[in-house]
């Protein structure tokens, strides 16, 4: 050839793993850990007991699979389950949003309440479970209380931090219009302050799972966590890996119906702040 | 020795009754001792636009302030329309070095935010057609169901000199408003500046860092000095209007110019 011009492509050499596309990469991922998986437990390294083989497993999750979707007993552990989360989500948002308005509104709130409420926190709360049991029975109410203190604090120190998150040039500027504290607050501190306490909320849903289960496991009950350790006692490990499973499905859509109201209020602000899931 | 162009106080002559009078005004800051303040006298006329430059610390953010009812003189006579200033009032528009708007309220409903805060919802809806009519005037017609977010820089302070209108106050403050913008915006907003005060008969009191700035837009420029921050002279800005940026290439306005940076200048080397 003699072309004069010389055309040259600017290539970004990635790194061959980086080329991969997304769902390749995490499909293969979960192959190489099911194989490995397969290979320990086939192999008899590791006990049945212990960890059962991946297809038992997958009985086990169409088994359960099956039985929720006939309306079976596990459905109603699921409900039941479901249930005590919400009411627990309810009640730490309400607590800790009106914990966080007092803690960062008001200076009584940050000179004395929030020195308690620190102290608290750093508690092991788990350890609060055979209280709860004592004071509420083994009904829902101790758990729905368990999970419901554990997942209150995040959402009063995300609250409180939100409410400060206002620029010295925004406060002005409701200074100068003459606006009252509470137009402050309800037209300018707390729209700002809303992807915090929506962080705060999806940190409060991991920690509203946490506290039902670990209720469920202490106190009984019907839920999902009183068939766990049914399963568990009966060394049933691939029915326990089971319910886990499914149980899971209910802590992401939690987290997901947080995630999703969050998009529909803080329309204007999509990015950054919110942690994963928020698109 | 640097000679003042003029005698203190001539007022020039399209400038109408007093708006803003300020007497033997003093700010003493208790906790340290500082005297931000001592002595200033000032007199805004209807229709006039004064301009405040100094240093950094000679008390024209202070000034400011006092003047928007934002803190409190130590003493001296502060007087807006008759009435002694004792706190934020409606008749005092103000604006700052960002443009401040509610990301979650569009362009219109920012605008109408001051009458929705002072007289409620009702009042906010009933001044929305006011507010478009300001958009209109400051070239933001097509913007005013659009969130903030989707403005620029200088469409943002556009719409916030509309939301300082709105209200219909007596008097402007402005604290350095483009100074966060390019410089080509800048002078552009400033001649729009120009134009919006002119077509409202706005009284106007601008605290700037850029004595350019100053001179293109003022009838008269205080300049001001610290420790203690006080007035040191008061320059009347005697160029015909309506100002245009090529009057920033005479040899008057660089007169004017040269004439502050001297005032400024032997602060400095002192």
């Amino acid at each position: 050839m003699t072309d004069a011009v010389q055309t040259t492509v600017w290539v970004e050499r990635e790194a061959l793993i980086d080329r991969i596309p997304r769902w390749a990469a995490m499909l293969g991922l979960f192959l190489a850990f099911v194989l490995i998986w397969d290979l320990v437990t086939r192999a008899g390294w590791v006990s049945p007991i212990i960890l059962p083989t991946p297809r038992e497993t997958l009985d086990d999750l169409i088994f359960v699979g099956q039985n929720l979707l006939s309306g079976d007993y596990m459905l109603a552990a699921l409900w039941t389950t479901t249930r005590t989360a919400a009411y627990a989500f309810l009640i730490s948002a309400a607590i800790g949003f009106s914990l966080g308005v007092l803690v960062g509104e008001t200076k009584f709130g940050e000179r004395a309440v929030l020195p308690y409420l620190v102290a608290i926190d750093t508690m092991p709360k788990i350890a609060f479970a055979p209280l709860f049991i004592a004071w509420l029975g083994f009904g829902i109410e101790s758990k729905v209380a368990l999970a419901a203190f554990i997942a209150t604090f995040p959402i009063v120190v995300a609250t409180a931090a939100g409410l400060s998150a206002s620029s010295e040039n925004e406060r002005m500027l409701f200074r100068t219009m003459g606006a009252g504290r509470m137009q402050t607050l309800f037209q300018l501190k707390l729209p700002n302050g809303l992807p915090y306490i929506f962080t705060g909320l999806k940190i409060a849903t991991v920690g509203v799972m946490a506290g039902v289960i670990t209720g469920e496991f202490l106190g009984g009950g019907k839920g999902m966590g009183a068939l766990i350790r049914q399963s568990a006692s009966q060394m049933n490990t691939p029915r326990v890996f089971a319910l886990i499973l499914y149980l899971s499905l209910l802590g992401l859509g939690l987290y997901f119906l947080v995630a999703w109201a969050q998009r529909r209020l803080v329309f204007w602000n999509r990015s950054g702040l919110t942690g994963p899931g928020a698109g | 020795m640097v000679q003042p162009l003029r005698d203190h106080g001539a007022a020039p002559a399209r400038a109408g009754r007093p708006v803003y009078e300020i007497a033997g005004l003093s700010k003493t800051y208790a906790r340290n001792q500082l005297v931000a303040l001592e002595g200033v006298e000032l007199t805004l006329r209807q229709g006039e636009f004064v301009s405040v430059v100094g240093s950094s610390g000679c008390g024209k953010s202070t000034l400011l302030k006092i003047m928007a009812g934002l803190i409190p003189p130590t003493t001296g006579r502060v007087v807006l329309e008759g009435q002694p200033v004792l706190g934020p009032r409606a008749d005092i528009g103000m604006m700052f070095q960002q443009a401040t708007l509610l990301p979650w309220k569009t362009t219109l409903e920012n605008v109408v935010l001051p009458i929705g805060i002072r007289q409620g919802r009702a009042a906010a809806a009933a001044a929305r057609a006011r507010a478009k009519a300001l958009l209109d005037l400051v070239g933001l017609k097509d913007f005013a169901d659009v969130y903030p977010g989707e403005l620029s820089g200088g469409m943002a302070q556009r719409a916030s000199i509309c939301r300082m209108l709105v209200t219909e106050p007596a008097v402007l403050l402005l604290d350095e408003p483009f100074s966060a913008l390019d410089e080509l915006t800048r002078d552009f907003m400033n001649m729009e500046l120009q134009r919006i005060c002119a077509e409202t008969r706005a009284t106007a009191f601008l605290v700037t860092h850029s004595l350019a700035e100053a001179v293109i837009l003022s009838d008269r420029i205080l300049v001001m000095r610290a420790r203690p921050g006080r007035v040191i002279e008061e320059v009347v800005i005697d160029l015909p209007r309506p100002r245009t940026l090529e009057m920033i290439n005479t040899a008057e306005f660089g007169r004017y110019v040269g004439h502050i940076r001297d005032l400024l200048g032997q602060e400095a080397a002192q």
